[in-house]
């Protein structure tokens, strides 16, 4: 009963990981393949491609690990294995 | 928890806010009076004194106040770092000398490709927070070699851990101790020798006494000092010239502006188009490829770097580490996301005040920085107006204009020269120099910490002594730190061009010796212990080579290992034409030039035109593929180690590692 708890813990855990991990993906290279197009494109005066390696991909970061520290404590609590607050 | 001690905990919070509220009330109140002092008359040079010498002395107090006798306290400030406070102390951990004074002018010499830097500092810290520090935490390591020995079972695994955390972290200190020596050299006209020595004393107060505890606090303290000192002037500039103080959205305009200019130049033959590099126009520097592979070196490098990763080790519960990480990235990003601002008001100034104009209407911030060698005029320091003539005279066909390739400056003058652009008192240069010397020290205190807790914890205690007491541990403890700070001073003071560049280096030798043992020691239960000495010393031992081959032994190189010329980004011609290269080989020694960079982080030699900064992409998948293959072959860890690697998945149950206390 524990141990297939803990199963479905670490299965949601890995999960998780591999969103977070696809959106670093995206976020740290993917969009960046694309700077040449997305340069053509103005956002705030700026052009958006040198936008989204200046600012836009570190805020998605950020936005990312709030996200993921709420996220991951909620998996641990629904699993009961969260440490008591 | 008991309710007590969580009453206990809330009370402790609850006073830090006060107490760091009261103490960056205090911050600003000293900076109205230097002003103050300023307007009365006080010279600049007892400004300056001032604002280095009170915050020195803040964190000297915190150090001694933070002082304590117990291990856990000492190694990792008894767990009971709130999160948020962790995230500061952790920016500062991060942001060095080189962040804080450096970066902004790589930007403006690389324009887009330069934001590989601003990209992977901050991506580092989703592995962190998703792949490793949890865990760690969860594990209760008092250092990144502690998980390693744990997991790995054994002292190989944990003396090798030791070796690459002394090679990424002993050359990044000793540039920390360099920074501390220049920024007190140009703002306070100190011998540099001797600033060297006062820097060695301002990190030692903080860290000697009370370990992981005093750095902890007195890093918050610095992180408050380095990033006002770092918005401040930014602030104001972008409020004087586009109305509006938020620097990180108005220069979207200095970019266009700067764009406009670009090609005015090019019209009016004011710059070739080979000295010309539009700003935000990519892969003029870097092809792509090295690029993006620059961008997971830095990222890679971050999640595996041992003095951020011990920051965790300190937070009260895994929860809160991963909340931490968060925090962490916030406070980072503040600066890290002004940087590119910073770089594009000082290029706009430069084109709109200097270029096109002639050498005899120079602004005095050109002479202020000329005369210290960090602003070039036709080849030669821009010392006065008459210095610069003749060394333009001298250039043939010049006209007295200033053109775009005569003018050269030194990356650090972008940050320390924008107080002066925007034309504010000394009072904001005596800020940033008091900022520049906060994010020196406090890496310094971090590196410091990290490579004499390995020494004294790792090598000593775990390995040499494991009998030792308490109290002779912390004294052990301390003797070493003193020594590796004192070894860091004089390496520093010789002033080591190598080393210096070297820190570099760091991030691809952390990523290649450690992220593959870090990261498959807790999502990959059948890594074994054989597995990890091989994945270590695969991926360690390839990324040194191709750092000291390409660095050093070009011929060899090409002779032996089948590397060639790296290519130029934007033509794709070979940085050495085949002619040079047969000279070269013929001969190495006399014929060195060619192959040789006087950057350190650059290199003309390589496999698949890869610059040698991003090592660890080679490093990086060999040690994983060792690691995987090697465990494949040999026996599967045992029932307890995997029951092992369980418990550092869950976050319920407290820190698996026993310390004894007494």
């Amino acid at each position: 009963m524990q141990s297939e708890q803990h199963d479905t813990h670490w299965s949601k855990t890995s999960r998780l990981m591999i969103v977070m991990m696809a959106l670093w993906v995206f976020f740290g290279y993917i969009v960046h393949a694309f700077v040449v197009p997305l340069n053509s494109i103005k956002f705030f005066g700026f052009p958006l491609g040198f936008y989204m390696a200046a600012q836009g991909s570190l805020i998605a970061f950020v936005v990312m690990l709030f996200w993921f520290a709420k996220a991951q404590d909620r998996i641990d609590r629904e699993s009961g294995v969260a440490e008591d607050d | 928890m008991s309710s007590e001690a969580q009453a206990g905990n809330a009370g402790f919070t609850s006073s830090l806010g006060r107490i760091y509220g009261i103490y960056t009330g205090g911050f600003v109140a000293f900076i109205i009076l230097v002003a103050i002092l300023e307007r009365a008359g006080v010279p600049n040079k007892v400004l300056g004194y001032m604002f280095v010498g009170f915050t020195i002395l803040v964190y000297a107090f915190i150090g001694i106040i933070s002082r304590t006798v117990q291990v856990s306290e000492y190694y990792v400030a008894g767990r009971s770092v709130p999160a948020f406070y962790n995230g500061m102390a952790t920016g500062a951990d991060w942001m060095s000398a080189a962040s804080f004074i450096g970066m902004a002018g790589s930007l403006f010499l690389l324009g887009y490709d330069g934001l590989a830097f601003v990209l992977g500092w901050t991506g580092g810290y989703v592995l962190v927070a998703v792949l490793i520090a949890p865990f760690l935490r969860k594990f209760g390591a008092y250092t990144v070699p502690d998980f390693l020995s744990a997991r790995y079972g054994g002292n190989t695994a944990r003396l090798l851990g030791v070796i690459v955390l002394l090679a990424c972290s002993f050359t990044y200190v000793v540039a920390q101790i360099f920074g501390t020596g220049l920024i007190a050299q140009r703002f306070l006209d100190m011998d540099f020798t001797v600033a060297v020595y006062v820097g060695l004393a301002g990190i030692l107060v903080c860290s000697m006494l009370g370990g992981m505890r005093a750095v902890t606090w007195t890093q918050v303290a610095q992180y408050i000092v380095l990033i006002v000192a770092y918005l401040v002037p930014v602030v104001i500039l972008s409020a004087q010239k586009y109305g509006l103080p938020i620097p990180q959205l108005t220069y979207g305009q200095a970019l266009q502006e700067i764009s406009n200019l670009e090609q005015s130049f090019l019209q009016n033959n004011l710059a070739t188009t080979a000295s010309l590099k539009p700003h935000t126009q990519p892969f003029l520097n870097y092809s792509p490829a090295n690029y993006f592979a620059l961008i997971l070196c830095l990222m890679v490098g971050t999640a595996s770097l041992p003095h951020v990763l011990m920051r965790y080790f300190t937070t009260p519960s895994v929860r809160e580490a991963r909340i931490s990480v968060a925090w962490s990235l916030l406070f980072i990003f503040l600066l890290y996301f002004t940087a590119p601002a910073y770089a594009a008001f000082s290029k706009l100034e430069v084109y709109s005040t200097l270029i096109g104009k002639n050498l005899a209407d120079m602004p005095q911030w050109v002479f202020s920085w000329g005369k210290l060698g960090l602003v070039t005029i036709c080849g030669k320091a821009a010392e006065s107006v008459q210095a610069i003539t003749a060394a333009c005279g001298a250039v043939s066909g010049h006209t007295g204009v200033l053109r775009l390739q005569d003018f050269g400056i030194n990356t650090d003058v972008v940050v320390i020269s924008t107080p002066e652009i925007a034309g504010l008192p000394y009072v904001i240069t005596g800020l940033v120099a008091a900022g520049g010397l906060a994010a020196a020290l406090s890496t310094a205190d971090g590196l410091l910490l990290a490579i004499a807790n390995a020494l004294s914890h790792d090598v000593y205690y775990k390995i040499i002594d494991p009998n030792a007491p308490t109290a002779r541990r912390l004294i052990v403890s301390r003797v070493l730190l003193v020594l590796v700070a004192i070894l860091a001073a004089y390496t520093a003071s010789t002033r080591p061009s190598d080393i210096l560049a070297m820190v570099s280096w760091a991030f691809s030798l952390a990523a290649g010796g450690l992220f593959p043992a870090l990261v498959l020691g807790i999502w990959w239960k059948r890594a074994n212990s054989a597995g990890a000495i091989a994945g270590i010393t695969v991926g360690f031992g390839l990324t040194l080579f191709y750092l000291v081959i390409t660095r050093y032994y070009p011929h060899l190189g090409v002779q032996y290992f089948g590397m060639g010329s790296l290519l130029n980004p934007v033509t794709g011609a070979p940085l050495i034409s085949a002619e040079a290269m047969t000279k070269f080989l013929a001969d190495p020694a006399v014929a060195a030039g060619p192959a040789l960079v006087t950057n350190p982080l650059a290199s003309k030699i390589g496999w698949f035109n890869i610059n040698n900064i991003s090592s660890a992409l080679f490093g990086l998948p060999a040690g994983f593929l060792a690691m995987y293959v090697v465990s494949m072959l040999t026996e599967a860890p045992s029932k307890q180690m995997m029951d092992f690697v369980d418990a550092c998945r869950r976050p319920r149950g407290g820190t698996l590692m026993e310390e004894k206390t007494v």
